[in-house]
């Protein structure tokens, strides 16, 4: 009988479904590109990135028990380290995928180190300031990320040759930028996804329930926090650099309050603790947006309502209210 | 002008700032410090103050004074109402968990900026102040209405001293601070009590809103610099004390008044907000802190 | 009374061991020692100080004064987690198990720790199953925490202290909630874990006291009043005058 590490008792013989069901959500991806419109193809990719920023985000929040209002600062750190990597020294899109994401490891133990040392509404308010504070910081080196207004990368230096009729493809591409945007996502899934079937994942989980009573089993929770918050700040920062490199713009917004208050968002609407509920709440947020923006433009309002309604009613979200009432396997 | 005038002007700016900021931040640290409870929206009610402020003397324009006072009046109580509303509609019913509440009051400042940019538009739109008149220094002219601002601000704080230390509801008040347990079993009606709080708390931030709209033009985005401030004061005057909170807000009110005469916005707030993070990690009691609560 | 040496073979030794808080004197100047393979009881009446002191020993709550000892080696500011690691258990009087985990993952984050992390999931399933079956909770692995009954959550969090494999248990009123029938297989378990660790137990009920402790510590308003044999202290009347009722 295998321990499984998740809030809810393991039923013996339930051991494929959570692998068949994540396989499954897999080759559904994978599948949908040759299905969708080209507009669909587009969003999909930007919600498969998005979603494993929520990912990252739903480690630390989900799992962890720890909520953080400043994530977009690592996910801005993954755009920057990568965009300005490529568009100011020529990096090639791996190399610039890498800066970015190291910039993430970078900022995330640096900012560990000091805001784990505070906890609740405290920790709340530390990785806000510091976020605006890095939001700020990218406003004040104008000269070299223009700010607002951001900077357009040109890519088009690279590109492959697959053998198809348009001859070769660049980043831009929608195969191309498709499927890396899976591959991210797929990556970031089977890190979450083993991480929390593992024995760390099991005292994380620990930590949120009771973070006393892990210390008097033994573990440093600190140093489990700081691994947690690194991870969950890397996933972002590699989440932003693909969005810089496959979406060729690199911009303040994306270093803005919002920016931290959107992942919270998909993560509480599709159902924190859960692996695939940050997929659905990204999606479900963004054709939300996508389509009420047909009626009127303030769309903000509807993400206020959602969160306030969300933390009133729905807590658990989708996912956690299903695998409470229903589907107590679903990991 | 030289240095030495340049300084008054400074100064005077400075404790314009203050005042203003004192009763701001008076408001989301009386919200703290009974309810135990970070309103994110608390900026919000303060530009909701603003806006109010615009729409109440457009009702009647050509008399900016009786304009002006229909606002000072009018405003803090819808905004108090509304307040109220959200109270009792949402937050109670989140029995106040801390965390669940910052989502929630993030929820309802997305919600208050949008309907305001939805039904106030974009734009900045001046207030007229009450009384025009100019105080004529030897080197420069400052505004009059300033100094009013500081002599009403100054009123408020006296009148919400009074309010809490001298009248019954007051001492309720106090009491649901010091023992939320011991109040209830006293009969105090603990619920109504935190609604009352917040109301006080968001009609601390209207009023302030509505004072400084005829300086400072009203827009629906210009809820967040007073929060930033007010955060910052709070925090380093400490969670939950009064009397640092003022203090504070004297000391930070004056320091970005004048900071802001002779430098540029934004690498001073890079420094405040890193400064706020650094004193909550190692100071959590504030810098002015008083031992008890 | 006979007077417990201090020898430097003892395992647990605490010397001018303190604790106060503002003005109160939680534990003053506590003096014990315990030795290897006993059963020390720790009694006395409420607010005499006793999980105060079990608080400081396991590292829960800092020392305001004195040293604490453990194998020789001075631990007094050691933080928890470290104290875990050279033997110390602690199970709490107020049940504080992980609630939302099922009993496997409650028992198994304490078993882990002693794995190497390539050992397997089906060894530490073994020890698992080992450990609840030895608590008397054989199979009951897959329920949730908070579904079981009250003196099944005390037996969960003795089995999360076993699974420590400690040289030092300490178990604070392991056996308020349990039933008669109950208490006597928590005796029985205790004497078996005897023979492989230290224990050292805060207890109010007296015939599990007489029962199973070789030496009883007596404390009254911080202060040790008296120490020895079941029967001694029994027998000593200041201890029946400060602590009624026996």
């Amino acid at each position: 009988m295998s321990g499984q590490v998740l809030p809810r008792p393991a039923m013996s013989g339930a051991d494929r479904r959570p692998i068949s069901l994540h396989v499954g959500v897999l080759a559904l991806l994978f599948g949908l590109q040759f299905v969708l419109p080209a507009y669909d193809h587009t969003n999909m990719a930007r919600i498969m990135i998005l979603a494993s920023y929520a990912m990252g985000y739903n480690l630390l929040l989900g799992y962890t028990g720890l909520m953080s209002l400043g994530h977009a600062m690592f996910f801005a750190a993954g755009l920057y380290g990568a965009g300005l990597a490529a568009y100011y020294l020529g990096f090639d899109p791996l190399s610039a995928f890498l800066a970015g994401t190291i910039a993430g490891v970078g900022l995330s133990v640096a900012v560990g180190l000091v805001a784990l040392r505070t906890g609740g509404v405290s920790f709340m308010i530390v990785t806000l300031m510091f976020a605006q504070a890095c939001f700020l910081l990218t406003l004040y080196f104008n000269e070299i990320t223009q700010g607002d207004q951001g900077i357009v990368l040109d890519l088009s230096a690279w590109s492959w040759d697959l053998g198809g009729e348009e001859g070769p493809l660049g980043l831009i591409s929608p195969p191309i930028r498709y499927n890396l945007a899976l591959l991210l996502f797929t990556l970031c899934l089977l890190a979450i996804f083993f991480l929390m079937r593992s024995r760390i994942g099991r005292v994380l989980i620990a930590i949120r329930e009771n973070e006393p009573r892990v210390t008097m089993l033994g573990y440093h929770s600190f140093r489990y926090k700081l691994g947690a918050l690194t991870l969950s700040g890397t996933m972002s920062a590699a989440a932003g650099a693909t969005y810089a490199l496959l979406f060729s713009y690199v911009g303040s917004t994306f270093a803005g309050i919002q920016y931290s208050i959107l992942p919270l968002l998909w993560v509480l609407l599709g159902g924190q603790g859960t692996i695939l509920g940050p997929l659905l709440g990204t999606a479900l947020m963004f054709y939300l947006v996508d389509i009420s923006s047909e009626y009127t433009s303030s769309y903000m309002l509807i993400v206020g309502v959602a969160l306030v309604l969300l933390v009133l009613w729905f807590p658990k979200g989708i996912l956690g209210s299903l695998r409470q009432r229903w589907l107590p396997w679903l990991p | 002008m030289s240095l030495g005038p340049h300084l008054l002007l400074a100064f005077l700016e400075g404790t314009v700032s203050a005042f203003v900021l004192a009763l701001t931040a008076l408001g989301l640290s009386l919200v703290f410090g009974v309810m135990r409870i970070v309103n994110v929206a608390h900026g919000e009610f303060f530009m909701l103050g603003a806006v109010l402020a615009y729409g109440f003397s457009s009702l009647v324009p050509g008399l900016p004074a009786l304009g002006f006072l229909l606002a000072l009046i009018l405003s803090p109580l819808v905004v108090g109402a509304i307040a109220w509303g959200a109270d009792r509609l949402v937050l109670s019913r989140l029995n106040y968990n801390p965390e669940a509440t910052i989502v929630a009051t993030i929820g309802m400042l997305y919600i208050i900026q949008q309907l305001v940019l939805t039904f106030y538009g974009p734009d900045a739109h001046p207030v007229q102040p009450p009384i025009n008149f100019r105080i004529l220094f030897p080197w420069f002219g400052y505004s009059g209405y300033k100094l009013v601002v500081v002599a009403a601000a100054a009123a408020l704080l006296l009148l919400t001293w009074y309010l809490l230390m001298r009248t019954h509801i007051g001492l309720v008040m106090r009491a649901t601070q010091l023992d939320r347990e011991t109040a209830l079993n006293f009969g105090i009606p603990v619920a109504r009590v935190y609604s009352m709080i917040f109301a006080l708390g968001a009609m601390l931030a209207a009023v302030a809103g509505v004072l400084i709209v005829p300086i400072q033009q009203a827009h629906y985005l210009m809820g967040l610099d007073p929060l930033l401030l007010s955060f910052i004061t709070v925090i380093i005057g400490g969670l939950g004390s009064l009397r640092g909170t003022l203090i504070a807000a004297f000391v930070i009110g004056l320091s970005d008044g004048m900071i802001s005469v002779f430098f540029s916005g934004t690498l001073s707030k890079i420094i405040a907000t890193l400064l706020v993070a650094l004193v909550l990690v190692f100071r959590p009691a504030g810098l002015f802190a008083q031992s008890a609560r | 009374m006979a007077a417990v040496t201090a020898s430097e073979g003892a395992l647990l030794a605490t010397r001018g061991l303190s604790r106060r808080f503002g003005g109160l004197r939680a534990v003053d100047g506590v003096d014990l020692t315990v030795a290897r393979g006993e059963i020390r009881a720790v009694i006395g009446p409420n607010g005499a100080g006793k999980t105060t002191l079990v608080s400081m020993i396991c590292g829960r709550i800092p020392v305001s004064a004195g040293e604490i000892r453990f194998e020789g080696e001075d631990i007094t500011a050691l933080r928890p987690w470290s104290r875990v690691e050279r033997g110390i258990a602690y199970t709490f009087q107020i049940t504080s198990i992980f609630q939302n985990l099922t009993c496997f993952d409650n028992v198994a984050l304490a078993a882990q720790r002693g794995l190497p992390c390539r050992g397997g999931d089906a060894e530490l399933a073994r020890k698992v199953e080992r450990t609840l079956a030895r608590v008397g909770l054989e199979g009951r692995g897959s329920a949730l925490a908070s579904t079981l009954p009250y003196g099944h959550q005390r037996l969960l969090e003795l089995a999360i202290g076993l699974a420590l494999e400690p040289k030092l248990l300490i178990l604070d009123e392991p056996t308020q909630g349990l039933s008669e029938e109950e208490i006597v297989g928590f005796c029985a378990l205790v004497r078996e874990i005897a023979t492989e660790a230290t224990v050292l137990l805060i207890e109010h009920n007296m015939p599990v006291v007489m029962d199973l402790a070789h030496l009883v510590t007596v404390m009254d308003n911080g202060r040790i009043l008296a120490e020895g044999t079941p029967e001694e202290i029994r027998a000593n009347p200041e201890v029946q005058r400060a602590y009624l009722g026996t």
